[in-house]
């Protein structure tokens, strides 16, 4: 069970080492999975049988001599929304509970291609579109901290399992927070890419001008030997940045000197958990003792950035939700039941007018196949996007928010002239109950406040653990980090982590195991 | 036309297919007539997760295309999602481009070879680069049944060209289509082929009626209708006709004018020969376009664009120019020509240089060589005599070695049993006539026809045909026009 | 501006969404807060400010024109929900 709390790090130099199999760190992990998913449903799907067979490939490959990549047969957790040639890639939606790609996302193909162990698909919410995985048409992930509570969205699964010890190191994605939010949550590592550092080709897409994959592992070591494996240019992706990738993992430890940080005052003047800022305030002074210079910065249009994220995400996932209408893949609703609904309605048409009015039959299956296949956040939000891109307010709306999106940028720009990286919160509060949120989707959408601006501005960021509120819930700290400079975040981050043990802190069914 | 009550206005929306190897945002082949569904990827068959990446070929012959009629080319240009359900649209939207298109502001001279129309300047408002739909098959015998998907052509580049609406007869809709094609052809953007689908049109028409409460004011514009499924240009024209004489009817009844009703589509039935209208769909005209965040802007400097003009090479109006001014030809030979394509223009070119008559060789070209192409559906590359051989059966024609139909006989020869020119001659027993034995042969002849000798000393020239006529009977190799020559000659002198 | 259930209508069938009664009350309600909300952006003076489609604004990324394999035609029809042998099946497109 010891093996379970080993870093990532530790233990690929074990199975490089051969003083360890993959099988046997699999099967450990796999135990793991079997002995505590009942309560914390982190997982859409594992199949035990296929992890295994992965793992004994790579050790026969080792077995011969063969160079194993920087993963070497660790396991690797995988969101739901990755396509994965063969294997269902579901999103956590009906409308693609069958759907399996013919093809590998750039990603999955860099993590086979590196020796990883593909254990499992996370769950998440439908398309990446919430913070607390309640929007799963499946299931809901549980805190692996306190059932009770959400484990935080949309990489919900992705961070539960890492904090659970189910994976050692574990992919997300994040469009508005989804990595960092349920990282912190959680109280695991989880960093947010600059916009173009990992390819999006195989990423089902929910906004695209915003989403990135990243990684999420207990400490920025682990999560550096990710991102290394994920990172790089891809010709497949018209977005992804053609720059070298640096050796994030043997930077990591380089403490930086005279390391300016800049403390986001906006993010602290907002209503936050008192438990929170505490632990924030408290994680500036562990940065001063470590020879930084902290000092305060403004990101004034910080405060407009959910009502711009809020615009420009959800027109873009009605548009790229528009594919899900039942004809090439995925879900169609019943065409006899369709037919003979549209009979019936045929029948009680008064008048012919109102007959030419009726759906013709291709129309209504496009119509009962998608208010089926999606759930109500997802259409909520293909709803307000598809408002915000009609004619009359796209000025108003869609366009508004692209200026604001600027303002926004340049905002970062002058901040990052003071400061090295930015630091503030990732949440206003630790993970809140289940269901509380319920009904109020704007007030779900206003706990994004701190996150949506790195996406705004294609920023790199990331999350870590930095203390715990009275209730023992974990809290994130939050570092961004100016376009490509994650090893700038890694190392700041790491600075933190040789000072601090909040990211050794274990629930307790995980820290009482041997 | 004049006498029309009113006049028609024409503007046409042409969307060709250009002739890249690969689609435009994957790279599937673009071949035409693959099995359904062989010629797809994740990307143009709108799998989650797929990306599109553009091709630059594509974007370089759109260029091309833009330049060669007269477009300016922005330095930027986005690309933008046209939004729309349909099943042959897997992803539930087009990739083109809206507010800040590849060109604008050009223009295509058309003219008429048969002066129906004045020579003109017709408006491009804009040339874009999109990529196609796939296609939905319905079988109508089976009522209700399924439409089938094949998304082969789904992402094959396409360029959409708009002209302005200033044609003013089907004439011109035509001549500016025909044009157009050739234009493109030569560039070698696109095969233009109709039946397949590479270039297909549709027509924004309406009619102008002088106002008869206000002589001098501006006209009365009727609603505009926009006419489909136009599958060639003889279409076109009889479309555009019917749809006139349609409208006109309309007005009559009606009395609608512009904007009192939403814009109409109506198909061309080609059995039926009379245009249908087609539902619209109340919302559809909301495409909600935005700039596509998958893509990214396309830049392009001035000096870049100008280095692509240099290398249009001689487009059909220049060239038609050049034959004309350096051959001597007329523009309805140039046009007859240049219409042809370029290769068929380089034979003669070549021919015409090395014989020396720009017009004979025009002549020869367009009666026997464009005959015998159009005969055996062959092109110019394939034609059996190189202008080299051509050239040497010509010098015979010119200094009267050979007339034009025992010509024809020679070239018939080279062209079947692949001679020479001096062999076929031979084979075909040619020989040349020495002329003192020609003028024996002038002689007896009109010793033997003292009637034709009268009448030509009367001054009847035409008289000497039958005198050629029976020295040809006699000896096939004779020269007509020396024949006759000798044979004036000689009745001056028999009286 | 303010949000009319006759709006959320016309929008889900833009969407290709069909609602209930329900639905479409409840949507009202939640897109009329939440535009409502977004409304703030209009305090921004933008006049001078150019839109923004990507943080990370590249320029010119291209593919060469060289064909490479298709999927074969099974994998592409797999997911399919309703197809023959060589194509996809939907509900007839005429009288659309
Ligand atoms: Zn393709």
């Amino acid at each position: 069970m010891s093996l379970l709390k080993k870093s990532a790090v530790e233990l690929v130099s074990l199975l490089r080492d051969g003083e360890l199999t993959s099988a046997d760190l699999t099967r450990a992990y796999l135990n793991q999975i079997e002995e505590h998913e009942g309560t914390i449903q982190a997982f859409l799907h594992v199949d035990r049988e296929a992890a295994l067979q992965q793992a004994e490939d790579l050790d026969r490959r080792r077995a011969a001599g063969e160079n194993m990549g920087p993963l070497g047969g660790l396991p690797v957790a995988v969101k739901d929304l990755l396509c994965t040639r063969g294997v269902t890639t579901t999103c956590a939606s009906r409308m693609l509970e069958n759907f399996r790609p013919p093809y590998d996302a750039t990603v999955i193909a860099r993590l086979k291609a590196a020796g990883a162990v593909l254990i499992g698909r996370t769950n998440m919410d439908e398309f990446a579109m919430g913070g607390s995985c309640e929007n799963s048409a499946f299931q809901t992930t549980k805190n692996p901290w306190d059932p009770e509570r959400i484990p935080g969205g949309s990489s919900g699964g992705a961070a539960a399992c890492v904090a659970a010890a189910m994976a050692p190191l574990s992919v997300g994605s994040d469009t508005g927070g989804s990595i960092r939010q349920p990282a912190a949550l959680c109280g695991v590592t989880g960093l947010k890419p600059t916009y173009g550092r990992v390819s999006r080709y195989g990423l089902v897409a929910f906004a695209s001008s915003l989403d990135q994959i990243g990684p999420l592992a207990a400490t920025a070591e682990d999560v550096a030997l990710l991102l290394e494996v994920l990172a790089g240019h891809d010709p497949l992706d018209s977005t992804s940045i053609d720059a070298p990738v640096p050796r994030y993992i043997e930077t990591v430890r380089q403490p930086l000197e005279g390391l300016r940080v800049g403390l986001v005052t906006d993010h602290l003047a907002e209503q936050l958990d008192p438990d929170v800022e505490a632990a924030v305030r408290e994680a500036v002074r562990v940065y001063e003792s470590l020879g930084a210079n902290v000092e305060e910065v403004s990101l004034p249009h910080s405060r407009y950035g959910i009502a711009t994220y809020y615009v420009i995400a959800p027109s873009e996932a009605s548009s790229n939700l528009a594919r899900y209408d039942g004809a090439h893949y995925g879900y169609r609703t019943d065409e006899s039941a369709l037919q003979a609904e549209l009979a019936a309605e045929r029948a009680a048409a008064q008048s012919e007018q109102e007959e030419a009015r009726l759906d013709t039959p291709l129309v209504r299956m496009y119509r009962k196949t998608r208010s089926e296949g999606f759930g109500a956040e997802v259409k909520r939000r293909i709803m307000l996007g598809t408002y915000a891109l009609s004619s009359g307010y796209y000025d108003a709306y869609y366009l508004k928010a692209l200026k604001v999106r600027r303002l926004i940028v340049e905002d970062y720009r002058a901040a990052f002239q003071k400061a090295d990286v930015l630091l503030g919160p990732v949440t206003p509060s630790p993970a809140m109950p289940l269901g509380h949120f319920k009904d109020d989707p704007l007030g779900m959408y206003l706990t994004d406040l701190f996150t949506v601006g790195a996406n705004l501005a294609g920023i790199a960021g990331i999350s870590l653990p930095c203390g715990q509120s009275r209730e023992g819930l974990p809290i994130g700290l939050h570092l961004q980090a100016p376009p490509l400079e994650e090893e700038r975040l890694l190392r700041a981050a790491h600075m933190f982590q040789t000072a601090t043990d909040w990211h050794r802190r274990r629930p307790d069914f995980v820290a009482s195991e041997d | 036309m004049s006498e029309l009550p009113y006049k028609i206005v024409i503007g046409l929306e042409v969307h060709v297919q250009l002739a890249t190897q690969s689609k435009l945002f994957c790279r599937c082949s673009t071949q035409f007539g693959a099995p359904p569904n062989t010629q797809t990827c994740p990307v143009c068959s709108g799998m989650p997760g797929a990306l599109p990446v553009l091709n630059r070929e594509a974007y370089r012959m759109a260029v091309r295309a833009a330049l060669a009629l007269n477009c300016e080319i922005p330095e930027f240009t986005k690309w933008d999602r046209k939004q729309y359900y349909y099943p042959d649209l897997p992803k539930g939207y087009q990739i083109s481009q809206f507010d800040l298109p590849m060109s604008q502001h050009g223009h295509l001279a058309i003219s008429d070879p048969k002066n129906r129309f004045e020579p003109k300047r017709v408006g491009i408002i804009r040339a874009h680069l999109e990529e196609d739909a796939g296609k939905s098959m319905h079988d109508e015998q089976a009522g209700t049944a399924d439409s089938r998907i094949d998304l082969n052509r789904c992402g094959t580049p396409l360029l959409e060209i708009v002209s302005e609406p200033e044609m003013y007869s089907p004439e011109e809709a035509k001549a500016y289509l025909t044009e157009l094609k050739l234009l493109l052809t030569y560039l070698e953007v696109s095969d233009c082929n109709m039946q397949e689908g590479s270039l297909r049109v549709d027509a924004n028409v309406n009619l102008h009626i002088p106002d008869p409460e206000a002589a001098d004011g501006p006209p009365i514009a009727t609603p505009i209708v926009e006419v489909k499924n136009m599958n060639s240009f003889r279409a076109v024209e009889r479309a555009l006709h019917y749809e006139a004489d349609r409208q006109w009817e309309v007005w009559q009844e009606s009395h609608q004018r512009l904007g009192d009703v939403p814009k109409q589509t109506r198909g061309w039935d080609e059995n039926a020969e009379i245009t249908r209208g087609q539902r619209s769909k109340e919302e559809s005209s909301d495409y909600r376009y935005f700039p596509d965040p998958d893509l990214v802007p396309v830049v392009m400097s001035a000096k870049e664009t100008a280095e692509i003009r240099n290398q249009l090479g001689e487009l059909p109006a220049a060239l038609r120019k050049r034959l004309e001014e350096t051959y001597g030809i007329k523009p309805y030979d140039s046009d007859v020509l240049v219409n042809q394509g370029r290769a068929l223009v380089d034979y003669y070119i070549e021919l015409a240089e090395q014989c020396g008559d720009g017009k004979l060789a025009s002549n020869w070209v367009q009666q026997d060589v464009l005959r015998l192409l159009n005969e055996r559906e062959i092109s110019i590359d394939d034609y059996a005599v190189r202008p080299s051989a051509f050239a040497e059966l010509l010098a015979k024609v010119q200094d009267g070695k050979l007339d034009t139909s025992r010509g024809r006989e020679v070239l018939a020869e080279m062209i079947e049993a692949g001679l020479s020119v001096a062999d076929a001659m031979e084979k075909l027993g040619i020989a040349e006539v020495d002329d003192s034995e020609l003028v024996e042969l002038c002689q007896s002849l009109i010793a033997a026809n003292p009637k034709i000798v009268a009448d030509i000393q009367a001054g009847n020239l035409k008289a000497a045909g039958a005198l050629i006529g029976q020295a040809k009977k006699q000896n096939p190799n004779v020269n007509p026009s020396r024949v006759r020559e000798l044979c004036i000659e000689l009745s001056s002198e028999a009286s | 501006m303010s949000l009319s259930a006759s709006d959320v209508e016309k929008v889900s069938l833009l969407a290709r969404l069909l609602l209930t009664p329900q639905e479409i009350e409840a949507l009202t309600s939640q897109l009329g807060q939440i535009v409502e909300y977004v409304d703030q952006l209009g305090e921004i003076d933008t006049e001078q400010v150019e839109p923004l489609a990507h943080a990370v604004e590249l320029v010119n990324v291209w593919a060469d024109d060289e064909v490479r394999p298709s999927l074969p035609r099974d994998e592409v029809l797999s997911g399919a929900p309703h197809r023959d042998e060589d194509s996809y099946l939907v509900p007839a497109v005429l009288g659309d």
